[in-house]
């Protein structure tokens, strides 16, 4: 039912982990649906030196985490905001449709780091 | 190396190699309708009313209580939707549990919103009813109690004979769904209060696609679909012979020494529980004891269930769970909630059901590849707390 990429990710998920004093966190998700996503980024020069994910979920789930930590690293604020979910969907190959809303959420966690770091920033 | 270790035995179990052979000479050669009078129609006939006996036999039944289906399924809509035809002028008011398979759940729902009174009785954590519980919702309008003998997610056993004796004293038919524990407990419907009772060769090591409802002499039920006189008129439609020639060796072979392999099973399950619970955050679900002999149904808090499915199947192992990602809807299971688990905990949720072939070292070998997995979906996972 998934792509040879999906598996891929989800067995060698990249950048999985937590990130020591990052600079903007985000999270997505519940417990209800079953799917909680959290990308922690550093930014350096307006740009997304380094990205690390934690995720409860699903195979979609972790695999969307993982390639989205792989997209996204060395691009700046601007082009990770341009990021969908479906470009994520996109590049893994496709997902299930019934994982396309459920667990398709890591561009919105990356979304909501890069809040978090520009009201961070704003404030100091 | 890679595994093969098959633990979903109640998702279907493997076709046995004696059912097998005796269905073949059905599927090909004797091709006559045993409708037919002819010599063409005499064989299967035959061998229709010989599974009929055999199924009869391992129940402790006659063989005209035995009406054959194409399923689990259907014999539980037949049971439900047949008696509330039969019963609808008598009274209008169905009981059940809230933790049945959907094939009764949905069917008794469906009776709901259409002009019949259901009440749906709560389970304890265990994922057991109470038979007080069903002896005080029984009133003057009560045509139907239809609880399960075991749940086929957690392995709870519900008193059946208890809740029958109570129907019986208050002249309310019972029905109930064996479909998992068929070949786990005996059944003798001369002794057991139980007027009606389903079962699916899939589940016992027989071929998919048929089933049976036993039905007590002078219970009163309706046909659901029109056609032909088949199962005296019960059931329409010609029969299924080479399955029910499977269904019929199959229930023969595992009702034999049924206690036996029961308690051989119940040790690897509790080998099993036993590995599991080794590791940390984990916890059984079900009951500890009143359970099926192959089932282990456990919660590992912090990971998620595909992911955990997922996990074991790359390692060879192969089980199932009650996650939303795996119900195919978007809530987690219905039983899971019902024995009051928290979301968390019903994501967490695998269930490895056990059967003939599985052995110690496999047993092993799953503790093992559990502890890996676990760890593995931890180390990456956003809830877990070290």
């Amino acid at each position: 039912m998934y792509s040879e990429k999906v598996m891929d990710h989800f067995q060698n998920p990249r950048n999985a982990g937590e990130m020591e004093s990052p600079d903007g966190v985000g999270e997505v998700g519940n417990m209800k649906c079953g799917d909680i996503m959290k990308i922690f980024i550093k930014v350096e020069d307006d740009l997304i030196s380094d990205i690390k994910f934690l995720t409860f979920g699903c195979g979609a789930a972790i695999a969307s985490s993982s390639v989205l930590t792989e997209m996204i690293k060395g691009k700046t604020i601007e082009e990770a905001l341009a990021v969908s979910n479906k470009d994520v969907a996109d590049e893994l190959g496709g997902l299930p449709a019934p994982k396309m809303h459920c667990s398709n959420l890591a561009a919105d966690a990356l979304h909501k780091a890069i809040d978090d770091y520009k009201n961070k920033s704003k404030s100091t | 190396m890679t595994r093969d270790i098959y633990m979903d035995h109640g998702a279907t179990t493997p076709l046995k190699e004696e059912v097998l052979q005796e269905m073949l000479p059905y599927l090909k050669e004797i091709h006559g309708n045993p409708s037919s009078l002819h010599r063409f129609g005499r064989e299967p006939r035959k061998a229709l009313e010989k599974a009929r006996e055999r199924v009869a036999s391992a129940l402790g039944a006659e063989p005209e209580e035995i009406y054959f289906t194409s399923g689990g399924t259907e014999a539980n809509n037949l049971a439900i939707q047949g008696v509330a035809r039969a019963l609808a002028s008598r009274g209008r008011h169905i009981i059940t549990s809230a933790v049945e398979h959907h094939a009764a759940l949905d069917a008794v729902e469906y009776l709901g919103s259409n002009g019949f009174e259901v009440t749906f009785l709560p389970v304890d954590e265990y994922g057991m009813v109470d038979p007080e519980e069903v002896s005080s919702a029984i009133n003057d309008g009560t045509i139907l109690v239809t609880i399960m003998t075991a749940n086929n997610e957690v392995g709870t056993l519900q008193p059946v004979e208890e809740i029958g004796r109570i129907c019986r004293a208050k002249g309310v038919y019972f029905h109930t769904d064996a479909v998992q524990a068929i070949g786990h407990i005996p059944f003798n419907m001369e002794q057991m209060p139980i007027d009606m009772l389903s079962l699916s060769a899939h589940k016992f090591y027989g071929p998919k696609g048929v089933g049976a409802l036993y039905v007590r002499r002078k219970t009163r039920v309706h046909k659901l679909q029109f056609g032909g006189g088949q199962e005296r008129k019960l059931r329409p439609g010609t029969e299924n012979v080479a399955g029910i020639v499977g269904l019929g060796k199959a229930i023969e072979l595992v009702t034999a020494n049924v206690e036996e392999k029961s308690r051989n099973l119940s040790r690897l399950r509790d080998r099993l529980v036993e590995g599991l619970l080794e590791l940390p955050d984990v916890r059984l679900n079900g009951h500890p004891t009143r359970r099926l002999p192959g089932n282990v149904n456990v919660s590992v808090f912090y990971v998620e269930g595909e992911s955990l499915l997922l996990s074991l199947d790359m390692k060879g192992i192969a089980a199932s769970s009650g996650s939303a990602c795996t119900s195919g809807s978007l809530e987690p299971s219905h039983v899971l909630m019902a024995i009051g688990l928290d979301h968390q905990a019903a994501q967490g949720s695998l269930r490895f059901t056990l059967g003939e072939g599985n052995t110690e070292e496999e047993v092993d070998y799953t503790t093992e590849a559990m502890r890996e997995v676990v760890e593995r979906l931890r180390k990456m996972s956003s809830v877990y707390k070290k």
